[in-house]
Parts: C-alpha cells; structure tokens; sequence
C-alpha cells in the first residue's frame, strides 16, 4: 500500500518505557507457562517430547498394555485384581467430570454406583423373575441413574458448593439405609401388606452374567477385557467431551462460578448435566460389578467405597484422565497389597525409604536419620533382652528374611494389641509434631518417630489390615490437600486473589 | 389420638433436639467464621462420648459405681469438653489452617480425610462393637426413676431433665460468650469479614483457635449428654448426629446461632415423631425431606438472612 496514510505516532505510555512489564497482565501470572522446569540434556528432550505426544496416545497405549495383562498370567486372583482396577478407574472416571471438571463435592457419588448395580440386579435374577437381555438392562440402568442424579442435584442447583456437598452426602447415606432395609416396603402404613424391593441386607443374589446377545460373558477373563473396553470407550467419549464446548464450560465454572456466569455460560444447567453423565458413568460401573459379582449389596455401596474412589481421584489428581488411571491403579493396588502382612510391610519400608530419601537433605541427614533409626532399634531390643524380655516376648507377625530381622530389631511385646494402640496414639501424635519442627530438630525428632512408627506398623496396623486400609486413605487424603492439593498429574493452579 | 405416646415423643424429641442443638452450634460456630463444613464435627461428638464411657469404666463401671453419680457427671462433662476442644484445636491446626485461602474444594475433602481417619482410628483402638453407658444402672437407676410425672401420665427421668437443662446452660453461657466479651466480639468480627479483622488488629488464627474449641467442647459435651440418654456409643456414631445436626445447622440458617438451636429442636422432634409414628427407618428419610424443603423453599434457613454475595 504505497502512499497510504501514515499512521499516527502515538506517544507510548511512560510504563510502557520498562521493559518486561506489560500493562493489565499480572507478570507472575503470565510468565507462568515458561516457568515450567526445563531440565537439561536428553532428559529435557525426553520432557519436551512427552509434552508433545497428543494425550490419546497415552490412553491408547495403556489400553494395550493392560490388554496383555491376561496373557502374561492366567492368575485368577491377579486377573481379580484387575478388574476391581478397572472398575475402579470406571468409578474414578464418573467422578472426575463431577469433581475434577465441574468442581462440585458430589459426596453421594457410590450411591449412583449402588443405584445401577441394583438396576441390573433387579432386573436380571430371579428376585423378581426378569431375565432382561443385557444389552436392554445396561442402557435402562445408565438411563435411570442419570436421571438420579439430576434429580438429587436438582435441589441445591442454586445454592453454593458446600450444601451440594451435604445434600449428596445425607443422600447417599439415605440410599443406604432404604436399600438396606429395603426388604420390607409397605406404602407408608396403609395396608398390611409389604414387598420384599431391596432383598435388605440379604441383598439380591443369583444375579445373571452379562449376556451380549448370545455372548456370554461369564469367565473372570472375559469379565476383564468387557470392564476394560467400556473403560476404554467412556476414556475417550469423556475425552473429547473435555476438549469440547462442554469441557472447557465446565473447567470455567470450576474456576470461577460468577465468572462463567457472566461470560453468559448457563451454569446451572452446565452443573445439571454433570451431575447425570457423572451418575450414569457410576450406574454403569455398577451394572458390571453386579455382572462379575452375581450379588450386589447395600454394603458394597457405603462411605468407604466412596472415600476410596476419592482417595484415588485425588491422588491422580482431579481433573485429568491420565490421573484417573494413575490414582486407581496405584490405591487399588497397594490396597490389596495391604491384605498380605508380608507384603505390607516390604511397601511400608519403601515407601518410608523413597518418602527419606527424596526429602532429606543435605545426604549427611539422610545418613544419620537412617542409621539412628537403626542403631536405635538394635539399641532398645538389647535394652529389653537383658532387663525387660516381656517386651521381646510376643510372636513375631510376619514370615522371611525380612520378618526374621525385624524380629532382631522391632520390640514385640507380649501383649501387642494395648501396647499397639498407645504407640499408635502417640505415633498420631509424634507425626503432628513432626510438621512443627524444622533443621536439625525436626531429622534428631524423626529418628525416634520412625521407629515408632516401625513398631505400630509390625504390632498393630500389620494385624488389622482393613481398619488400616481405611485409616491409610484417610491419611492421604489429609496429606496430599495440605502438600499436594494438584495430585501427581494435576497442574497447579495459578491463584488470582 | 393418643395424648401418652405424642407426649412420650415431645419429651423424646426435645432431650434429642438439645443434644442437636449442641452439636449444630458448634457446626454452624465454625462454618460462620471459616465457611467451612468441618465434617469430623460429628466424630469429636464420638469422642465426647468415649472418654465419658472411659471414666465410667475408670471408676468401676456401670453396676458398681464407687463415685458420686453427681461427681461424676461433673468428672465426664469437663473432661469431655476438654478432650473435645483440644482435638477440635488440633484439627484445625494442624489440617485445616494451611488450606485457609485453597479453592473450596480442598478443605472440604481434607474435613472428609480427617473424619474418616478418626473413625478408623477410633475403631482399632476401641474396637468396632458397640458400648453402653447403661445409666439404668447406676445406683439402681435413679437417674431414671426419679422424675416427676406429667399430666397425661407420662414419666420424665432426672437423666432427660439433666440433659435438657445441661444443653440449656451451655447455650445462654454460649451465647453470653458471643455477645459480652470481648474474645465474642473478635469472633463475630472475624466471621464477618476476616482480612478487615486483622487489620483492626485482631489475632485472626487465636479467634478461630477459640472456635474450634468451644464448638468442640459442645461437641464432646453433646456426646455425654447422648449417651446418658441413648447408651449405646460406636467408633462410627459421630456420622450420622454429625448429618443431623447440620441439617438443623441449616434449617436454623447456617452461621446463626439461635437458629442452631431452634433446627436443632426441630430436627430432634421431626426424627422422634418419626420414630413414634412410622419407624426409625424414616427417621433419615424425614430429617433429608426437612433439609431439602428448607432449601427449596428458604435456603437462608428459619432465622438466617439472606446472604449478599459479595465481589
């Protein structure tokens, strides 16, 4: 454009003359992008190729590799094992679009599991003679469940998070005790008679498998590649619902409500609809676990089922699918673990290693906390031998090498449930005023602590493994929103006050 | 209609309803100052209980007292206020007070960690089965049959008087606390705006400190107080008075203290009546039907104020 009009010099702002400074950007806030480590060399490389991988291909590549888990063992017991993961990761799934992606507590969640396993349930066994088709029952269940979980949201869709938070939760503990004592409905007094709806705590036995229009699913293999194709297919829909309109509605809302609102998103309807695909996802988990199970029960869908799929959806780090799988695979997996005292105890110790050793610095700590703890042990077992020996008296709890030195190390007194559960009190205690301290104090304090902790771990926690399991999940819920609210995949977020 | 059963329930339901009261007070005190649902509020409630159940254990049990009754009901009362303060403090300090300025969200689920890792703890060192205070049995069981005699002839027992009187003081002491000192008067500052607070020079993380304690310490008196009454305590007990009692928080008008009280009565009656009339069952069902209508229809609650939302 030759000889078009010049445009104007207009003078720059005197703070445009600093440089690096842009106006009506909080620089801390925009620079954040760029402040992401970059470590050096092929690691650096290896970082940057990840990052550019499209993230199907990481879906698509577990997807494989769980597929070969039949092939390499015909365990049935591991295989077990796999599907309650996969089911897991089902469950997680569901509850990331409700918590991870709208941001709204839903506490009720398991009663949605509960509510499509006893969908299926009652509409393929004998408890009142349907023997639907299951691929009628799986859609009807789904269907019902998220029309379940509109309905329960549909109250508080006005009011702030923490009344959705307790409305879900009273609901959920609602759903239980109906179905629980489900087996004898009558019509609110009027008339004598009453139906047996629920089965009550009897639940509803003799469930169909899944039959796929003449396909029967019946063997626990057959049960894991179904489990992990539909994780697979509601991985990727839920996925490209992410990427969509819809998913970036829902992380907006999540971020700031008022925001979104007046961005012209129609937030409560956005909050309705993650409500009912949350509820349907959970209805479907449900119908595969009344599938596999052939029984479903009102206990099977309580608050530790619900406080578990949290701990897992947290730990992945709520808001992104990659954690979805991460957090089950890892909680379930170390959950069942636990149910082992030998293998227990070999995860107890390494995690107490790997938590020392990436955490205390400088390496001369590391060694004298390590070798303290030790010396200590080997120092309080002689003590005892020689003046105390009721204090070496009890029965070694677990089996092997490991068991046999720790038999040489840990005190087992004759009486390990009452001295248990005080060590474990003053462990609870010892640990709070562990995150007191700091320096020199805080490594000295923990020398003792940890073989307090050794020792509660071997005379008490080893021996109840599933008040453990539970006393565990809380724990981590505790300490990873107060160090780590992002989870292990999650991203921090930028907080704008 | 029969005057001697809805009589029987009204009693019952107003010793049920204090018991409530005391614990929503405590759920609506901390909510109000931090905007938090503290949801390990019902297992302090739990605890309350225990360390009443572990003084009557101390001092020879339930059959063979060799205490005072008088003696020890005062022994319980302050022990369980202190436990309960002291382990409200301690939640609040060492789980809630980093997370003050996270997104919602994250308290929220701490609250959720923390009650169930008291549950659980509690049931690996208390075991699962249930307990009974068996106040029937003190010294004869003169707890219950003295009393006096209503009207209609139905028979209301020094234990139920005890409760509803003991519930009744803390609250006008409660309430004397919030308007006529000056530590109140920092609270309710605080409550209303907790960065305008500080700058005014008001020790923001000592006025939430005060919080949880007294909250807690009601709390663990509630727990005493209900198991005088109802006997049985479990590890897992503290979750569904917690529900209840933040239903009543609510229907009273979350943050509002008299309103506390009277959700709390309403609660306590609605659960009786539904008891009486129809079947425990209900119980849960009634007391969820209350705390939905009250959304629906006055989600402010009874006596609160509509909130303003701020920007």
């Amino acid at each position: 454009m030759d000889g078009g009009r010049e445009i104007p010099d207009i003078p720059g702002r005197p703070d445009e003359a600093e440089p690096g400074v842009r106006v009506g950007v909080d620089d801390w806030v925009a620079t954040h992008e760029q402040r992401h480590e970059q470590l050096p060399g092929l690691l650096g490389r290896a970082q940057r190729e990840i990052g550019r991988t499209p993230r199907p291909a990481f879906y698509a590549a577990f997807g494989i590799a769980a597929a070969l888990l039949p092939v390499f063992t015909s365990n049935g017991y591991i295989i077990r094992v796999g599907f309650d993961t996969v089911l897991y990761m089902v469950l997680c799934l569901g509850l990331n679009v409700v918590v991870g992606y709208a941001g709204l507590l839903d506490l009720g969640y398991v009663a949605f599991f509960g509510f499509g396993a006893y969908v299926y349930a009652m509409l393929s066994s004998p408890h009142f003679g349907l023997h639907w088709d299951t691929l009628i029952v799986v859609p009807i269940a789904v269907v019902l469940t998220g029309i379940l979980g509109f309905l329960v949201a549909l109250p508080s869709r006005r009011l702030i998070g923490d009344y959705l938070a307790i409305v879900t939760l009273f609901f959920g503990q609602l759903f239980y005790t109906v179905f629980q004592n489900g087996s004898r409905i009558s019509l609110l007094g009027i008339g004598h008679h009453s139906w047996d709806v629920t089965g009550g705590p009897n639940g509803i036995v003799d469930v169909d498998n899944w039959d796929l229009g003449g396909l029967k699913i019946a063997s626990l293999q057959a049960y894991y590649y179904t489990a992990l194709i539909v994780f697979m297919v509601s991985l990727f829909a839920i996925y490209l619902v992410d990427i969509s309109r819809t998913g970036r509605a829902w992380k907006s809302l999540r971020e700031d409500p008022l925001a979104a609102e007046l961005m012209g998103i129609p937030v409560n309807r956005l909050k309705l609809v993650a409500f009912a695909v949350s509820a349907g996802i959970g209805g479907l988990a449900g119908t595969l676990f009344a599938g596999l199970n052939t029984a479903v029960f009102a206990a099977d869908f309580y608050t530790p089922t619900l406080i578990i799929v949290y701990a897992m959806l947290i730990l992945g780090g709520a808001g992104s699918l990659g954690g979805v799988i991460i957090g089950a695979f890892v909680v379930n997996v170390s959950l069942e673990a636990l149910r082992t005292p030998g293998h227990a105890t070999w995860i107890f110790f390494v995690v107490i290693l790997a938590t020392l050793i990436a955490k205390v610095r400088p390496w001369k700590w590391l060694f004298i906390v390590v070798g303290g703890t030790i010396g200590l042990g080997y120092l309080l077992t002689a003590i005892a031998n020689e003046w105390f020996p009721r204090w070496t008296a009890g029965p070694p709890t677990i089996s092997g090498w490991l068991g046999d030195w720790l038999d040489q190390w840990v005190l087992h007194p004759s009486n390990p449930t009452q001295i248990g559960n005080i060590a474990f009190i003053l462990l609870v205690f010892a640990v709070l005023g562990l995150t007191l301290l700091h320096g020199w104090k805080l490594w000295l304090a923990m020398i003792p602590t940890l073989y307090l902790a050794c020792f509660t771990w071997i005379n008490r926690l080893v021996v109840e493994p599933s008040i453990t399991r539970l006393i565990l999940i809380g724990v981590i819920l505790i300490v990873l929103m107060n160090a780590r609210p992002q989870g292990l995949l999650g991203t921090a977020r930028v907080e704008i006050a | 209609m029969n005057w001697n059963l809805f009589v029987t329930e009204l009693v019952v339901g107003i010793t049920q309803g204090s018991v409530y009261a005391l614990i929503a007070l405590g759920y609506s005190m901390v909510y109000g100052i931090l905007k938090l649902l503290n949801f390990a509020h019902g297992d302090i409630f739990m605890v309350g209980a225990f360390i009443g159940f572990g003084l009557i254990t101390v001092f020879g049990g339930a059959e063979a007292l060799t205490i005072n009754i008088a003696l020890l009901l005062v022994l319980m009362f302050v022990s369980a206020m202190l436990g309960g303060g002291l382990l409200g403090v301690m939640i609040e300090r060492f789980a809630y007070r980093r997370l003050r300025n996270a997104p919602r969200i994250a308290p929220l689920i701490t609250a959720l960690g923390v009650a169930f890792f008291l549950e659980n703890s509690a049931q690996l060192v208390l075991g699962a089965q249930f307990q009974s205070y068996d106040s029937y049995a003190w010294n004869n069981g003169s707890l219950w049959s003295n009393g006096f005699t209503l009207p209609s002839g139905v028979h209301v027992a020094v234990a139920q008087i005890i409760v509803v009187v003991g519930a009744l003081a803390l609250m006008v002491f409660l309430t004397v606390f919030v308007r006529r000192t000056q530590t109140g008067k920092a609270m309710r500052a605080t409550s209303f705006d907790r960065e305008a607070a500080s700058m005014m020079g008001i020790d923001v993380d000592r006025v939430i400190m005060v919080t949880f304690f007294i909250g807690s310490a009601l709390a663990g008196a509630a727990g005493v107080f209900n198991c005088l009454v109802y006997q049985q305590l479990w590890p897992y007990m503290g979750f569904q008075a917690g529900l209840f009692a933040f239903t009543a928080a609510v229907v009273g008008g979350i943050g509002n203290l008299p309103g506390a009280v009277v959700g709390g009565l309403v609660i306590g009656l609605a659960s009786s009546f539904a008891t009486g009339y129809v079947s425990s069952v209900f119980q849960q069902a009634i007391v969820f039907v209350i705390l939905i209508g009250v959304m629906l229809v006055r989600p402010s609650g009874l006596l609160g104020r509509a909130a303003v939302q701020k920007v």
